[in-house]
Parts: structure tokens; sequence; C-alpha cells
């Protein structure tokens, strides 16, 4: 057991824990933040992702002192000042959703996104969210979203 | 009430007593219950007071109007991401003359809501539909005539807007203020007008659900989310193979390992329970290590499955008979026979199973993402011998499930391993693999066709033969349906019981053909499979509408103009003709770079017509192609929703996609090698072609199942479309090799 400070949303947090447990149950269990889901457990679907320093990461696998020292953000954060962040009111204004399931590792990509280019095209939309799996096919939906928030009306 | 370990919201305060009874299961304070919080002039919303429901023909068992100026409608049905809360409020406030702002939904407990069975089949809207539409009419012709006695005036003379009833004077009367709290326990009689669609103004809008708000916000709402007090987390050790036997398992090893809690041997079902869920998983992986089986085989592998059903089949029974079918189709001029292949294919879900339980006495509740919470009780009860009182199951929203997937099984195997920890919350959560190779799949099936035609292009005969294992083992009562009930030291008998109808779904075709026989050989392979998505229908109009295709040819007719002049169904006509001029199918691309491909179906020959067209084009250089557009019309007649029918059918149409162009469950004589989305990969964001759907939307008509409607002309229309590339036709299931992928 180890103790760890973790920068999430903007707190700094403290937790003892053993230091090769992945951050996303800590995340679920210990601060309450259930957005980020288990989805596969190996770094394959993305529903467990992540900002860390700006970059989406999956955080089911990879041991959580590996985060340690480095800003992370998940979706319950991206909400400031009671606004919703452009990515999460695209979501909802198009209803892009079915189960909802993988909507935390869409929207999260999409963030990391957009941070990084504002005017995407189709293609890179595209290559963003496709490390994320979604099994209701809500996909056109998706890229529609992530469309309408890096140019909102 | 429990104590919950409540999420961080800070509004605990919602938790309060109605001065009735206490609230109930209000499990994530509000995040689970579409609050409209920033509405000044709606009082806040706490729940209803929780009780059994009286029975399907109390008004109060669908709708209860509070004092507090709201309206809770309570369904037996389970939202699955196919939108039928808000569908199902969207019929209540309709009906009942409110504000849609003010509705709130229970879904499927059985310490409160009807027994509706499965949320399966497309039927939602259809029943529970119609039920909480009667309902609501008959709460409000009750509140009318009760105004009408307090106001002294006749019903004609009252006006009703947003629960608000006007009499000619201008005096008003709320229907909150007439029921002041009390129960409706009126019977649903059959006599309460029911509005005329012209007068609609909420049904037939769309309205957005409010569950996905809270999902951008990263709120708790699956059962994965719940958490509660002294929770421990539990992990199960499936066998390597169907049917395989614990031989040795060395218990200490595991119980050794930090924070494990208790190490469950019962016959060959293994659990492990833990403190912290990554422990949990920890001692999971050692526990697989160590585990020691004699194995069975799987005996018939994937390239004999199709000769071991034409071998291995029962005598066929005759769905539809004919006394010479075979006479008939060669009496045509023209005649045509294929048979098409479609692999065992996968739920999928992108989150694994997860169910909560907890014995307390002998008193048994598990949190579940069942399809039927009734259903679940009732099986529940066989497991543990327990009677039905005593169990009480509360739906919660799961990963999507499309059909039977782990969901029961995870529920049974919570409370299996709760029964050894009383008095403590236990949450199983699969992983990965447990989801991949012991999910029951959609079964591989054959259909072989044959028809004749006559000289004016239209079909005169027509014999469909399909081979195919059960699409239905649901656990409605039997526990030998759960996998890990097969496990136990006093194992239950898996009985599959009938073959259900779901094997011929779809396979008599809605075309009119004098002459036609279909024949099913109900066939029990080497995989477990039951319900996904569409069943049968999706295997068969694969089958009927790739044939079709090639009908058409044989007749030189232009495949829309071949369907239409072999209907006689106007709807049917209305989405064929509709589609055609949507895709502008007369200024088609025909220089031979891009393929079309054309499909319809009704669903289940009774529900919602869909007509699809699939556009692939040829990759320069590398003879491999990519699926660009799907274009869809759907006829589900009275649109309760239109944008969540568009959602709901894009969805399945890119899942079909999927189905089609990618899956197969891979598996040896060893077991299922598909256990994680390499080794089963599904379509991503990158190749998802451009999706339109359009409706034809039949307020008079009665609202028709849409969920599944999309599945089989997908399938179809892809095949069709890259056979017309190809120049030759393709009859097996996935077309993996011709994609790029």
């Amino acid at each position: 057991m180890k103790s760890f400070d973790f920068h999430i949303n903007g707190k700094k947090e403290s937790f003892e824990v053993d230091p090769e447990e992945p951050l996303l149950y800590i995340l679920r269990d210990e601060f309450q933040l259930s957005g980020a889901k288990f989805g596969c457990g190996l770094q394959q679907c993305g529903a467990c992702m992540v900002l860390v320093d700006g970059e989406s990461l999956p955080t089911c696998l990879s041991p959580c002192e590996n985060f340690e020292g480095k800003t992370i953000e998940t979706i319950e954060g991206l909400q400031k000042d009671n606004n919703l962040h452009a990515v999460q009111k695209a979501f909802v204004e198009l209803q892009a959703a079915q189960c909802g399931y993988c909507l935390n590792g869409m929207v999260i990509s999409a963030v990391a996104l957009l941070r990084n280019n504002q005017n995407p095209s189709e293609e890179e939309i595209k290559d963003a969210l496709n490390q994320v799996i979604c099994r209701c096919g809500t996909h056109s939906r998706f890229i529609k979203a992530v469309k309408r928030a890096s140019n909102p009306k | 009430m429990e104590n919950f370990k409540l999420p961080k919201t800070g509004r605990r305060s919602f938790l309060k007593s109605t001065g009735q009874l206490l609230i109930g299961f209000n499990l994530f304070p509000l995040a689970f219950c579409n609050q409209k919080e920033n509405e000044a002039s709606a009082s806040m919303y706490s729940g209803i007071p929780e009780r059994p429901h009286l029975g399907k023909d109390i008004i109060d068992s669908w709708i209860r109007l509070d004092a507090d100026g709201h309206v809770t409608v309570l369904t037996g049905k389970q939202e699955l991401g196919q939108g039928i809360r808000t569908a199902l409020m969207q019929i209540a406030a309709e009906e009942l003359d409110v504000s849609f702002d003010i509705c709130h939904i229970i879904n499927g407990d059985t310490g409160q809501t009807p027994n509706e069975g499965y949320t399966a089949g497309s039927n939602s809207v259809e029943g529970s539909g119609s039920a909480i539409r009667q309902a609501a009419a008959e709460a409000k012709y009750f509140l009318i005539q009760e105004a009408s006695r307090k106001l002294e005036v006749s019903i004609e003379q009252l006006n009703v807007k947003d629960g608000i009833i006007t009499g000619p004077k201008g005096e008003k009367i709320s229907y909150w203020q007439l029921l002041e709290g009390k129960f409706l326990e009126g019977e649903i009689t059959g006599e309460a007008p029911i509005k005329s669609p012209e007068t609609h103004n909420i049904v037939g809008k769309s309205f957005q659900r409010a569950e996905i708000m809270d999902m951008v916000l990263g709120k708790p709402h699956f059962v994965h989310d719940l958490r509660f007090p002294g929770m421990l987390h539990a992990r199960v050790i499936h066998p390597p193979t169907y049917g395989a036997k614990l031989r040795a398992f060395d218990t200490d090893t595991i119980s050794q390992m930090t924070g494990v809690e208790k190490v469950i041997i019962d016959g060959s079902f293994i659990a492990v329970v833990a403190k912290r869920e990554y422990q949990a998983i920890k001692a999971w992986k050692k526990a697989q290590e160590i585990a020691e089986w004699d194995i069975q085989k799987i005996k018939i592998n994937q390239t004999e499955i199709f000769a071991d059903m034409e071998r291995n089949s029962n005598s066929p029974q005759e769905i539809e008979k004919h006394p010479n079918i075979k006479s008939a189709i060669s009496k045509s001029p023209k005649t045509l026979k294929s048979t098409y292949q479609k692999p065992y294919t996968m739920h999928g879900s992108t989150g694994p199973g997860c169910a909560l339980a907890k014995w307390d006495a002998q008193n048994l509740t598990v949190w579940s993402p069942t399809q039927g919470v009734y259903p679940l009780q009732n099986t529940l009860s066989n497991l543990f011998d327990l009677e039905k009182e005593k169990i009480r199951c509360i739906g919660m929203p799961g990963s999507g499930c499309y059909g039977h997937n782990s969901a029961d099984d995870v529920s049974a195997e919570a409370a299996l391993i709760a029964k050894h920890l009383p008095e403590t919350h236990i949450r199983l959560q699969w992983m990965r693999e447990n989801e991949h190779k012991w999910e029951p799949y959609g079964s591989a099936m054959q259909i072989s066709l044959e028809a004749g035609l006559n000289d004016s292009g239209k079909i005169t005969s027509w014999q469909t033969k399909i081979w195919s294992d059960t699409h239905s083992t649901r656990p409605n009562g039997k526990a030998g349906h759960y996998i890990s009930a097969r496990h136990l030291e006093n194992p239950f008998e898996f009985q599959k019981g009938g073959f259900s109808g779901g094997s011929y779904r779809n396979a008599s075709p809605l075309y009119k053909i004098p002459e036609r026989e279909l024949l099913l050989y109900n066939y029990d392979g080497p995989l477990r499979t039951s319900a996904l998505r569409g069943l049968g229908a999706y295997g068969n109009i694969f089958a009927l509408e790739s044939f079709m295709d090639e009908l058409a040819a044989l007749a030189d007719v232009d495949p829309f103009e071949f369907r239409i002049n072999n209907l006689d169904n106007g709807r049917a006509i209305a989405v064929i003709k509709t589609l055609r001029e949507k895709c502008n199918w007369e200024k088609r691309d025909k220089s031979g770079q891009v393929g079309y491909g054309l499909a319809f179906a009704q669903y289940k020959n009774s529900a919602a017509y869909f007509a699809v067209l699939a556009e692939i084009e040829m990759i320069e250089g590398n003879e491999k192609f990519k699926l660009k557009n799907l274009t869809s019309v759907i006829d589900a007649g009275q649109c309760i929703n239109p944008d969540g029918l568009k959602n709901q059918t894009e969805g399945g149409m890119i899942q079909s996609a999927s189905w089609t162009i990618l899956e197969a469950v891979q598996y040896d004589e060893n077991g299922i090698t598909s256990k994680d989305w390499n080794s089963y990969p599904i379509m991503r964001t990158k190749d998802v072609p451009d999706i339109e759907v359009h409706i034809i939307n039949r307020p008079e008509e009665k609202p028709l199942g849409a969920g599944e409607a999309a599945q089989g002309p997908v399938a179809a229309a892809i095949v069709n479309s890259l056979s017309s590339l190809l120049g030759k036709r393709v009859y097996e299931l996935p077309l993996r090799k011709y994609f790029d992928t």
C-alpha cells in the first residue's frame, strides 16, 4: 500500500492504495466518479477514458502510480460554472446516445480532439472516436455531435 | 430506508418522506429520476410512495398523481437505450393533458410495477404504451367527473389543459387539488374516450431523453454504478468450455490474497468475493490459473457446422404445408434455388453483465439489468426454492443488451454468491471474457430457398427450408437456463424445451405468392444460443431479400419494380416507393464503381415496415470495398417520438452492418476463442457509413414495434449491393474478406 496524490478535476485527492491498482477503480469507488466505465479491462474499448494532461487515455489497466502528478479530468469535471462543455451540449442537442455505456469514452475522446484541433475534418473525427466501442450503433450521431461542437451555432 | 452511500451531488435533501410513506428505492437521488430541476414552476419531485401494484386493471398501477403536481408513470418494461421511458411518458402526458415536464417514470420493479413479461420483440410501445394510454385516459375521465361534481357543471362544459380543469365561468381546479394525494384506485373500464390523433401535440413530437443529460454529466445511471455501504465485489470463474467439470481447486491460495473475503466453490461454480473491486479481479485471475478442469470438447467445429445441420437435424416442422411444392415450382417457366448461411453472432454488450444482490433473513433483493423483472423473480424462486413474495427484483439500466445476453445469468450468480454472505450487498460484474465466451449467441442458420417465376415477373411458388438452433432460451421460471445453475453441486438440468417460433420469424414472404411451403429443421447445435435482436428474422430476411434480388435479375426487372409488382400491401409498397424517391434511384451512379442493394421487410410480417438501400464503393487499387451509405424508410404506424424512432433505427442499421460485414463467433474444440474485441471485432467509427432514415408517420394507425426492423433488411441490402459490384452472388456471412477493415 502506498499513498498517492491525484489531481482530479482541479482538486488534490489523496488516497492510500496498492500502487498497481488501475485508476478506474479508484475513481469509481473512492471518489464517486462513476462516469468512466469498465468495458473490457484490456484497453480495447475506451469506456474507461479520462483526460490525462489533456490527452484521452484508458484507465482500466495502467497502474494508478502512472497517474501521480498528472492532471486528470473526468467527464464529471467538464461542466464549468453550471455551463455544459460544447461537446456535452452537442451530445444532448443531437440526442447522441442509446444505452449510453460508451458515452464517457466518446465525450472524452471528442474533448481531447477539439482541444488540439478546433476544426477537425470528418476523417479526423472518425479517427478520434475509433478507439471507443459502441454496440448500439450511435456512431453517426457522435460524429455529427462532434462536428456541431467544433462549430457551435 | 437504506442509508445509501450517495454520489456527491449535494442533494440529499431529496430523500424525504411524503407524509404517507417513506420514499423507497430512490437509488441515485435524482440522477436516476429524470429531474427537471431547473424549472422553478414545478415543485421538486421526490418520488412516489412505494407500494406493490394492485393489478393491471387499476389505474393506479400505471399512473400516479402526487400532491405536488407531478405525474409518475409505472411500466413493467425496461429502458434498454431504446428511449422507452420518454415515449411512454409522452403517451401518458398526451392522454392526461398534462405537460411532459412534470412526468416521471419507474421501470420494472416487482415491488412496484405491473408484470409485463420481457421487454422484447419490439413490443413495448404496442403493449405497455397502449396500457398506459388507456390508464391515462381513464384517470383523466375520472378527474373530469370529479371536477364536474365539485364545480357543479356538466362534463361537456369543462376544458383541460396542463392538468387544470376550467369551467364555463373560468373557475379552475387542478388534478392535484382534486386528488389531494389520494391513490386513483378506480378500475380501467375501457369506457374512457381516447384522444383522437389530430388533437395530439405531445405524441408525434421529438422530446429529448432526460437521461442523456445525466449521461453526459457522468452521473450514476447504470446498475454498474450502484454503491451501498459495506458492499463487496465479486467475480465468477466460468469453466473453460461448456460442460467442463472442476477437478481440483486450491481454495487456500485464493483465500490468503489481500482483501479476499470469501471463496465459493459449489460443484463447478467458483466465485471470489473481495473488499475492493481490483482485489476481486486479482483473485479472479489467480483462480483462473489454478483451477483444474476436466474438459468436455466441442465436437462440431466451425467448418462442419452447416453440414452437421443437414445431417443431424430433426425431421422438419411443416410451418406452412403444401401437398407438392416441388411440382408447383418445376411447372414455372423460370426457377431458381439458392442456399444462404449465417454464423453464430454475439450480442457483444459494451459493458459486461453486472448485478447486485442481498439476502436478509429469508428475503432476497436483486438489482438487475434484466429485460424482465417478473420472469427473473420467477426463475430465482425456482433456483432457491423460495416463495416469489420473498424475492424483489429491481430493474436497472444496463449496457445495451439487444436480447438475452448475460443479464439474467449475472443476476442469478449475484444471488447465489450473496446467499453465502447474508446481510451484505454483493456486486458481481463479469469480466470481458465471461461476457464474450458465455453469453448465449444468435444461432448459426442455413436457409435454402427455391422459387418459380412466370413470364410476367410474378412469383408463382416458393419453398423455404431453415436449419437453426433455438432463438429463445430465456430463463422464464426454469433455473436450468442459468448457466451457473447447471454447474452447482446439485445442478439444475437445462431443458431446451420447444424450439420457438423465433427460428422462422419473417421466413414467410410478405410477397403475394400463391403456392408456398415453409419447413423448419430444428438443430441442437454446439454453442449456447438464445434471443438476439430480431431472432431468426435476421438470417431469414438476409436470405429472402437476397433471393428477391436474384429473382429480379432472373426476371430482368428493376429490383424496386420487381418487389412492388409482387406485393399487394399498400404500406409495404409505400416504403419502397418512398425509398426510391429519397435515394434518387433513377439518377444513381451507373459507372460500375458503385454498387447499390435494396431490401425490404415488415418485421414479423406484423410490425414496422422498413426498406433500405445500401451503397458500396470500390476502393481504388486494393480490390476491397467500403460501405458508403445506408438510406432507409420506416413506417412504424403512429410515431410517438420521431427522433427516438430515428435514433433506434440508425442504431439497428449500423449494428446490422457490423454483424453482416464483420462478425462470426470463433471457436475450436477447446472452447470459444472470441474472447475480446480483438478476437471478435465489431464495427468502429472509421468504418461506419453515412446513415439516413426517413419516417412515414401514420398518426391514424396504431404504433408498430420498430426496434428490430432494420436488422434483416440491412444485411440483404449490403449483400445485394456487394453482389452487384462483384458481378456474382455472395451466399455466406460475414463479408469480411471483401471489405477494407
